[in-house]
């Protein structure tokens, strides 16, 4: 059994330490690229949103590389997501290739019943193996978002952005090759003493919040890097999610980690008081959590077309006119070349700083 | 004496500017950018400096906007690089202080900003379609073989507008096919496009924004009267258009650099001098980074023989190969 998975930001690293750790064979897709768009584009039905295409080209490409099961999340609500494993095991059989499907729903009742569906997965296990195994992947994961959390505060910050990029691209590249939990920490360390020893700049960086629809934050082929462009620009983001919460929130019914999610539910209020699907509700709520942490400016990214996202958008002008930060939404779709996306980041990083300046708290060197 | 110089180009158009201390403009020029960036930089800023050297001013420092804003830093060397909508701001709230809405209309863009005591608060560009941009004018002057400096002119003639449905432009014209051929007077028909091109611009672009007076109205497409008097009837509300409203965003560009460099504690410009555009030969050319598998297509830009920048790729692993110098930001 030859195991692959979608992409999703830096998640494959962690997923392939937990699958290896149950003895599978692990055939990770190869990195998102522009084949993998234009092969998920010509097999998907048009009006799909992103994730579908992206998660569809992953598949072709990893069963290409001789893959013969899929791992796929699946859900249930309005957002369409819930359906999408169902819909790619069918455009995929369709395409004639020959597969098995493992649909990972997020357990109803006990986190027995989660280790208990894992180790189903893997090939003569022990439950303590189970175990085991899921704690190496989340030790993993832990590092590579401690390690992005140090890369959104160095970057906007140090003279040399190069090298705090160069930086962040080898240790994850070694976390994704280390063996052992010690080493791993080892790893994160160590990059993060070295990229604390970079020559930084006086001013203090704006800071912009982004909030929206889950893959599209996570995943930077999807996003066009969001995060570094904006940490290019000399501004911090504060990302509303990481992957280890939405795992946790998903599909390990906040076992592992006390879950953020009833707080950010409860910003939403009075704005939004119920579930819209997808993250809606979610988005709506760290916009005003953001706001609350007096952030610059917030802005929203989601796939063109995401209804939950257009419902969350119609709500944000209320929540900034009452409280009083810059938002701005931006769709993201498979022809969208970077330079409009580069001008309306510059142009807003430009209106929250002007806007700060005027209101005098606030010195930059011109 | 010193002067700046702002430079915008835009998809269409490509425009200079020379303003003075007190940011009185010296000189304009307006060309067609024509595909060729390179080539219009040259000759705008050839046109540009026949002047300095007749009245011996000295450039104290170069902004530039527009989609080629890279470009032209690289060429000209820049001080300061900005996007166009902080562009257009600030050189309309420079002639009208108290302005709140900002309407921009350029070739193949439009964007609204609302500003708030001087400063942008809100802004939105058109997002996947140029109906009402002046590349679709462009095109409907040139169907109708109307020359498109007389579009303008035409449309005010008319007194009964014909109603024509501003969605997509697609559908436009073929409601304009549509009511010609039932015999309607060209000049109605033509306002009819205005129209239907306001109100295509406010549902698309204005799309949840409040407009409120002053309203000013820049951009290429400003020229035309036409639109003009459709804004100023839609809207209910009087629309300033400035004297040079087709280089606003050139004047915006050169304001900033002003701003920067009155800021700064050394006076260097970045600008690297007539000579270095005038007599060097531009060259660019493009190739696929075989280093990764998103196989981006780096740009690179000479200058003769040394390399001045690259761009295209994601990693930045080529815009970084060269020494930061070469970008002003």
């Amino acid at each position: 059994m030859k195991i692959t998975f979608p992409h999703m930001g830096n998640m494959h690293i962690a997923v392939k330490a937990l699958l290896e750790r149950l003895r599978l064979e692990v055939v990770p897709p190869p990195p998102i690229s522009k084949r993998t768009f234009e092969i998920g584009i010509r097999h998907s039905p048009e009006f799909a949103c992103m994730p579908l295409k992206i998660n569809l080209g992953n598949f072709i490409e990893a069963l290409e590389n001789g893959a013969d099961t899929i791992v796929m999340a699946g859900g249930w609500g309005p957002c369409r997501f819930g359906y999408y494993a169902q819909v790619e095991r069918d455009i995929l059989e369709s395409l004639g290739y020959q597969f098995k499907m493992i649909i990972l729903e997020a357990p109803d009742s006990r986190a027995y019943d989660l280790v208990k569906q894992i180790k189903s997965l893997g090939e003569n296990v022990s439950f303590w193996e189970a175990l085991k195994a899921i704690n190496y992947g989340w030790s993993k994961l832990g590092a590579l978002e401690a390690l992005e959390k140090q890369l959104d505060y160095y970057l906007p910050r140090a003279r040399d952005k190069a090298r705090i990029e160069k930086i962040y691209n080898i240790a994850v590249e070694n976390i994704d090759r280390a063996v052992s939990k010690a080493e791993v920490y080892e790893i994160e360390e160590q990059s993060v003493k070295e990229m604390s020893k970079a020559e930084m700049k006086i001013d203090l960086p704006l800071k912009i919040g982004i909030v929206g629809e889950i893959y599209t934050m996570f995943e930077p082929a999807v996003n066009y890097d969001i995060y570094r462009l904006l940490g290019r620009m000399d501004v911090e983001v504060i990302r509303s999610a990481y992957l280890s919460d939405w795992l946790n929130d998903h599909i390990l019914k906040g076992y592992i980690k006390k879950s953020i999610r009833p707080d950010i539910i409860a910003c939403a209020r009075p704005y939004l008081n119920y579930e819209v699907g997808g993250h809606g509700l979610e988005t709506v709520g760290n916009t005003v959590r953001f706001a609350h942490m007096h952030l610059d400016g917030i802005v929203q990214i989601g796939p063109l077309t995401c209804m939950p996202e257009i419902v969350a958008q119609s709500i944000i002008p209320q929540i900034s006119a009452q409280e009083g930060v810059p938002c701005m939404t931006l769709w993201l779709d498979e022809l969208a070349g970077t330079a409009g996306l580069i001008t309306r980041l510059e142009a807003f990083v430009d209106m929250v700083h002007r806007q700060k300046l005027k209101a005098g708290n606030y010195q930059k060197e011109a | 004496m010193n002067c700046y110089l702002g430079v915008d180009i835009g998809s269409v158009s490509s425009n200079f500017v020379l303003i003075d201390n007190e940011h009185h403009l010296i000189k304009k020029v307006y060309i067609r950018t024509q595909g060729n960036p390179v080539k219009a930089i040259k000759e705008g800023f050839s046109e540009l400096t026949d002047e300095i050297t007749q009245q011996g001013i000295t450039i104290n420092g170069v902004g530039t906007t527009g989609s080629g804003r890279y470009l032209s830093a690289v060429l000209l060397g820049a001080d300061v690089i900005k996007n166009e909508i902080t562009a257009h701001a600030v050189a309309a709230a420079h002639l009208y202080p108290d302005v709140k809405t900002i309407i921009e209309i350029g070739g193949q863009d439009s964007k609204i900003i609302i500003l708030k005591n001087g400063i942008v608060n809100d802004f939105a560009m058109n997002t996947v379609c140029a109906a009402g941009t002046g590349s679709f004018l462009d095109q409907q002057a040139s169907r109708l073989n109307i020359d498109i400096s007389d579009f303008g002119r035409r449309a005010v003639l008319s007194r009964q507008a014909v109603r024509i449905a501003g969605r997509c432009g697609v559908f436009a014209e073929s409601d304009m096919i549509h009511k010609q051929q039932m015999g309607y007077p060209m000049d109605d028909i033509i306002m009819g496009l205005c129209e239907a091109l306001v109100r295509n611009y406010l549902n698309n672009v204005g799309k949840g924004k409040k407009i409120e007076s002053p309203v000013v109205f820049q951009g290429g497409v400003a020229a035309n009267a036409g639109l003009r008097k459709a804004f100023a009837k839609i809207l209910g509300m009087p629309v300033n258009i400035p004297e040079h409203y087709d280089v606003m965003g050139a004047i915006g560009a050169a304001m900033l650099a002003m701003e920067k460099m009155q800021c700064s504690r050394d006076n260097n410009t970045q600008f690297r001098g007539d000579e270095f555009i005038l007599q060097g030969s531009f060259k660019t050319s493009s190739h696929e980074c075989q280093g990764c598998p998103n196989i981006c297509e780096v740009v690179c830009i000479k200058r003769d023989r040394e390399i001045l920048a690259y761009w295209g790729d994601r990693c930045k692993k080529w815009e970084n190969s060269l020494n930061e110098k070469n970008h002003a930001v």
